[in-house]
């Protein structure tokens, strides 16, 4: 085994360079490393520079999404030993404004998640003295999987139409935006319908697939996508026929 | 955006996607030849109208289209377009379940049979269109 491996890392410092550069670091290989913990390596022994997100180390809180040899990954849960031989290309999420090094801008993001509304709305909500709002286990089951969203970012980076089209609202929200029209308890579905069927929504989805690829918690963004493109299309064939369908 | 770093305005870097964005991954350059399919399937619903239209006309007009379809050069095109074709149903039947949350008494049907019933409905379709086209 190795007892170094070379870190070539992403750096753009914007009173320094006009184009990002790499910059390469020799670092300990050791088995139960992550890239997360070469790059603190880095940070705290060779060059205090170097500027990334990081928070929780254990694939919860989604800060230290990067692209680790061209994919987008959770450098806490990327090890170093799962890499190929050669350098470890570390760079930032890409599709997204860097800002410094590994750091990406989420304004974006953070704006288009709003417009989808992503919490319970209610037409009415229920006096105290009525209760919580109920649920079964399988209308828990309905959304939960959607519910696992970190927003880590990994399926931005992994969609080449987010890249492409910046009108797109994007995978994560698109998911986070069908679990609450899935949720029993939510009424919020027709409200969300404009910026979900509307310009850059659901229809700018060719179903590539990656964003399910990259995600670490199996949310399947695609599919909810396309659950939505089904469940879209049939209200717009209900709203075609006489009297609404009914 | 201002072009000079401040503080306050950095100068955020942007790079732009690549037209050849999809040959960077054996996956994207998958999905783009599943994209591409596309223009078979049209091609081969071109071909079945203008045969119909051929029908339409007479023994002789589809006659003649049968002739034209049968040279090497409409074989190989037919040959071509059929392997896209059984490429876009096999990968569409595949991503179907995805698109399908069918739930039935309370769970989610799962993926194999959601692929399954297509499988066996393209089957039936494909015995009854041979059934019709084959009998004398």
């Amino acid at each position: 085994m190795p007892e170094t491996v070379t870190l070539s890392v992403s750096r753009y410092r914007p009173e320094h360079e006009r184009e990002p550069v790499f910059q390469e670091y020799e670092v300990p290989f050791r088995k139960d490393w992550v890239v997360l913990d070469a790059l603190n390596y880095v940070k705290d022994r060779l060059d205090g520079t170097l500027s990334y997100r990081w928070s929780c180390r254990m694939g919860v809180c989604g800060s230290c999404g990067m692209m680790v040899n061209g994919q987008p990954k959770l450098t806490c849960s990327a090890f170093l030993s799962d890499q190929p031989p050669g350098p470890i290309r570390v760079e930032p999420l890409r599709f997204f404004p860097v800002i410094r090094d590994l750091v990406v801008d989420l304004g974006d993001f953070l704006a288009k998640l709003k417009q989808v509304k992503p919490w319970i709305v209610r037409e009415r909500e229920k006096p105290l003295s009525e209760g919580e709002y109920r649920q079964t286990p399988d209308e828990l089951d309905a959304y939960k999987p959607f519910s696992m969203c970190i927003n880590c970012m990994l399926c931005y980076s992994a969609c080449p139409i987010y890249g492409l089209e910046p009108s797109f609202v994007g995978p994560a929200a698109l998911a986070l935006a069908q679990r609450y029209n899935l949720d029993s308890r939510d009424q919020g579905a027709a409200e969300r319908l404009e910026r979900l069927s509307g310009h850059g929504g659901i229809w700018e989805c060719t179903f590539v697939g990656e964003c399910s690829e990259a995600c670490p918690k199996n949310v399947d963004p695609a599919g909810a996508i396309q659950q939505y493109k089904v469940s879209s299309a049939l209200a717009w064939v209900r709203m075609l026929l006489p009297r609404g369908g009914a | 955006m201002s072009d000079s770093h401040t503080p306050y305005h950095p100068r955020w870097h942007r790079q732009r996607v690549s037209v050849w964005w999809w040959l960077g991954s054996a996956r994207y350059a998958r999905f783009v030849l599943r994209e591409l399919t596309s223009v078979f399937v049209a091609l081969f619903a071109f071909v079945t109208l203008a045969e119909l239209r051929a029908l339409g006309q007479g023994p002789e007009a589809h006659a003649r289209f049968l002739e034209h379809l049968s040279r090497p050069a409409a074989l190989a095109v037919s040959l071509v377009g059929l392997a896209f074709v059984v490429f876009h149903t096999l990968s569409w039947f595949n991503l179907a379940p995805r698109a399908m949350a069918l739930r039935l008494r309370g769970r989610r049907v799962p993926a194999a049979a959601i692929a399954a019933a297509n499988y066996a409905a393209w089957l039936l379709a494909s015995a009854a269109v041979a059934f019709f086209l084959l009998r004398r």
